[in-house]
């Protein structure tokens, strides 16, 4: 059989010694990376491109490949362990994730990030192996309409995000869309709430913002009393989830790698969806969906696993079309062009010990991932026993660091402050960055889509329901919207009874 | 550096009457500005010749990407630089686009600059969704200036190598098609791919992958002659658009007042560089070769900038979209 062949080949290269020691440094400095907060994978891959000149082509790309995904699992340590997410998807993980380090289940949180990422890392890659090319033609049928679509859906979603008002969750939200606007408008060049500062003509770096409102605004939460964070460290009592928590760790993961494999295939932006989407999929499905934004164990396991998977096939594109997905994606397509292989569609079929030796380094990553990163949560733990006076500044120092070094542009820095001061006043007015943040991804790619949509069908609105994909989407987002809302009408209902009874 | 490289320098130090802050230079590492992320065609260009020109000016030259704003925040930056040498840039055509498409840049694009030379001109072609009807150029030609008003052309943005190469097509056919644009070159090939746009005209270092795997249609490149990468196309010139004959060419800058000498030594360095083997086949590969010796001079660049900003000038005007 041609698969087993295939893989066979990709396994072969993939555990040269050579390659496997790659591998590893890839997702050793990925890991590392991924947990110092701010310092991004972009800017790792794009410091280390050079050297990557000096070595054979496979091994350049297994190991840019390792950083990518390793940032991955270290994002999530961050999110856990002081509310401060690198990346878009671990700003789920850090909203129960976090939750849960302050009640002293860092280490649970932690396992089972990892476990989750792992079991979703390995099967969507054979995912990727198994179903690349007719993936491939799917995702090609998403349009602008489609997208469109799919992003209502997100912003639908985003409301299940927020445990407590849904009223300021869709205010957070469209807040966010709205400094989502700030930017070069695609179609006209017009540049939009840029006060003038050409510095902000490609928007707003979504690491400050990200940095700004979940980190900073937590450092300057607790520097207001230092209680909390002795509980934090006091009540730790095991650092492994238990047998009952494995259980509950199953459906989650499961769930949310099929949403992550999903979402992932879509160039144009479907995989940062896949954490947000998993929340609340599992936020429906739970029994306790009051325990969600407390700490609830499946508001970690089901995203993390959508996250991982959706890094994972969000390697389709690039490898089937030679079409990034994301800015890193971008700069291994530009180390792979430096190394004289120009990514496109014949890469599998010219490329086969390339293409098969990626594939199966994934999965070899995965593994050295989760078994480098298990007994590492120990030693996270221990960092949250680190005095405040000598971690603060660490992290802030780094912080700004990673977010200057994305594009060394000084105003972004300017950014994280003052979203820094943003988050802590929301926090004081009890509101969620979580939706915000998601508000501030979509909002672009939302209009973008429903322009470039409108120009297509030249101003035809029925564009939208007579593509039957889009179309689709749409129904579902109005069944998420009822499932939303109906409990609370219901509630609501239910109160007026009472009083009425009174 | 070895013992008579180092002994030539010594003496050559003796007798020349060259300014001091010129002599033994580059004496540190140089920042070479891309205007663009990383991973992008012109970062791409940029690190293969500055990895040549490294190893012959005996320094390491660092890539600095300072993107944003369709390079004008890079260049920005290095009009405002030291003109000591140790800071240069690389942009491409856009250093004479966008001197008409900003109207309010915060540098004057003749007279912020002093100039290394030409590095390479990237040559375009027009392509269409694979299912396009038009059997060859001419066809092409006919059929889009007869269905005008209902396809489409997509580009990578105002500013970007696929917008100008659009205007161009559309004012030589006369016809207005529906301009589609997108975030950068990867989503919009991702839409012609799955045809949900008609037509694209980009660079061969974005489109040469895809018309080889025919997931893409190709019906003419904008080169004063055929490629031999793709010796069965036409050009668009020889085709009857005259107008239509352009390339994305890059070019390295110092800022204004940078010394003579130092310029010549940078020009010396990439003209070695861009004869390297190496470097001629990974831009073969990309579907572009490097500028002649002639070309990877101060003056050549220079002429170059005038008469380009010349050139788009009005055509930008015409089209009426400014980036501002």
């Amino acid at each position: 059989m041609d698969l087993l062949s295939n893989l066979a080949l990709g396994f072969s290269v993939a555990s040269s010694l050579e390659n496997l020691l790659f591998c590893l440094i890839g997702v050793l400095l990925g890991t590392l990376i991924g947990v110092l907060p701010g310092i991004g994978a972009t800017a790792t891959i794009a410091m280390l491109l050079p050297i990557t000149f000096q070595l054979e082509p496979v091994s350049s790309l297994i190991m840019l490949a390792g950083i990518y995904y390793g940032a991955q699992y270290g994002g999530s340590t961050t999110a856990i362990l002081i509310n401060m997410p690198g990346e878009s998807s671990s700003a789920v993980t850090a909203i129960d994730g976090y939750q849960m380090a302050r009640q002293g289940r860092a280490g649970t949180a932690l396992a089972t990030a990892a476990l989750g990422s792992f079991f979703a890392g390995s099967v969507a890659t054979f995912l990727v192996a198994i179903f690349a090319p007719p993936l491939t033609a799917i995702a090609l049928k998403f349009g602008a309409a489609e997208y469109f679509s799919l992003m209502v859906m997100g912003l639908v979603m985003s409301v299940a995000l927020a445990h407590g008002s849904v009223l300021k969750a869709l205010a957070m939200v469209v807040l966010g869309l709205l400094l989502g606007m700030v930017g070069t408008d695609v179609y006209t060049g017009a540049p939009r709430f840029t006060m003038g500062m050409t510095q902000f003509a490609d928007g707003l770096n979504f690491v400050a913002v990200a940095v700004g409102v979940f980190g900073i605004a937590e450092i300057l939460r607790n520097l207001e009393d230092e209680h909390d964070r002795q509980v934090m460290t006091r009540n730790i009592t095991r650092l492994f989830p238990t047998r009952e928590e494995f259980r509950q760790m199953i459906g989650p993961v499961l769930r949310g790698t099929g949403v992550g494999s999903v979402l992932g295939i879509l160039p144009g932006g479907g995989a940062i969806l896949a954490s947000f989407a998993s929340y609340t999929v599992e936020k429906k499905l739970s029994k306790h969906p009051e325990e969600f934004g407390k700490g609830a164990l499946a508001g970690v396991a089901g995203p993390e696993s959508a996250n991982n998977a959706g890094a994972q096939t969000s390697f389709i594109p690039l490898l089937t079309l030679g079409i990034p997905a994301n800015p890193v994606m971008a700069l291994m397509i530009g180390a792979m062009i430096i190394q004289g292989i120009v990514p496109g569609p014949n890469v599998v079929s010219e490329q086969p010990a390339l293409f098969w030796g990626i594939i199966a380094s994934m999965w070899i990553g995965n593994l050295m991932l989760v078994v480098l990163n298990l007994p590492l949560i120990g030693l996270w733990v221990k960092l949250l026993t680190v005095p405040y006076y000598v971690l603060f500044p660490i992290i802030m120092a780094m912080c700004s660091i990673g977010v200057y070094s994305v594009n060394s542009n000084p105003y972004d820095l300017f950014a994280v402050a003052f979203f820094g001061l943003l988050g802590y006043v929301m926090s004081k007015l009890r509101c969620e960055p979580a939706p915000l943040l998601l508000g501030f991804v979509l909002g672009p790619l939302l209009e973008e889509n429903l322009r470039r949509a409108m120009i297509l069908s030249r101003g035809d609105p029925t564009t939208f329901v007579t593509r039957p994909i889009s179309a689709g989407l749409l129904v579902l987002s109005l069944a998420v919207l009822v499932l939303v809302f109906l409990p609370q009408i219901r509630k609501r209902r239910d109160e007026v009874f009472t009083e009425s009874d009174a | 550096m070895t013992a008579s490289k180092l002994i030539g320098a010594l003496f050559a130090a003796t007798i020349l009457t060259a300014p001091a802050f010129a002599q033994g230079y580059p004496e540190r590492q140089i920042t070479m500005v891309v205007p663009f992320s990383a991973g992008g065609p012109t970062d791409t260009v940029a690190r293969l010749v500055a990895e040549r020109m490294s190893d012959d000016l005996g320094q390491q030259i660092v890539i600095q990407n300072v993107g944003g704003a369709g390079g004008t925040l890079g260049a920005a930056q290095v009009a405002k630089a030291e003109a000591d040498g140790y800071t240069v840039l690389l942009h491409h055509i856009g250093m004479a686009t966008s001197a008409t498409l900003y109207r309010n840049l915060p540098y004057d694009t003749l007279n912020a600059f002093d100039y290394v030379g030409l590095v390479t001109e990237v040559p375009m072609v027009v392509t269409a969704r694979a299912d396009f009807e038009p059997a060859d150029f001419l066809a092409f030609i006919d059929y889009v200036k007869a269905n005008a008003d209902s396809l489409t052309l997509a580009n990578a943005g105002i500013g970007a190598a696929s917008h100008l190469c659009g205007m161009l097509l559309m004012q030589a056919l006369e016809a207005p098609l529906v301009t589609v644009p997108y975030k950068g070159t990867g989503p919009a090939m991702t839409d012609l791919l799955g045809g949900q746009v008609d037509i694209m005209c980009d660079q061969t270092t974005n489109t040469t992958q895809q018309i080889k795997a025919g997931t893409i249609k190709a019906y003419a490149v904008t080169t004063p002659e055929r490629l031999d990468l793709f010796p069965d196309l036409p050009t668009a010139a020889e085709s009857g658009l005259e107008a239509m004959q352009f390339g994305i060419w890059h070019g390295i800058y110092t800022p204004k007042g940078t010394a003579p000498e130092i310029n010549q030594r940078l020009s010396e360095s990439l003209q070695k560089a861009l004869a390297d083997d190496g470097v001629a086949k990974a831009m073969a590969d990309l579907g572009t070769a490097p500028s002649s010796a002639a070309d990877a001079t101060p003056e050549a660049l220079k002429a170059k900038l005038e008469s380009e900003i010349a050139r788009w000038k009005p055509v930008i005007e015409a089209a009426g979209v400014y980036a501002d």
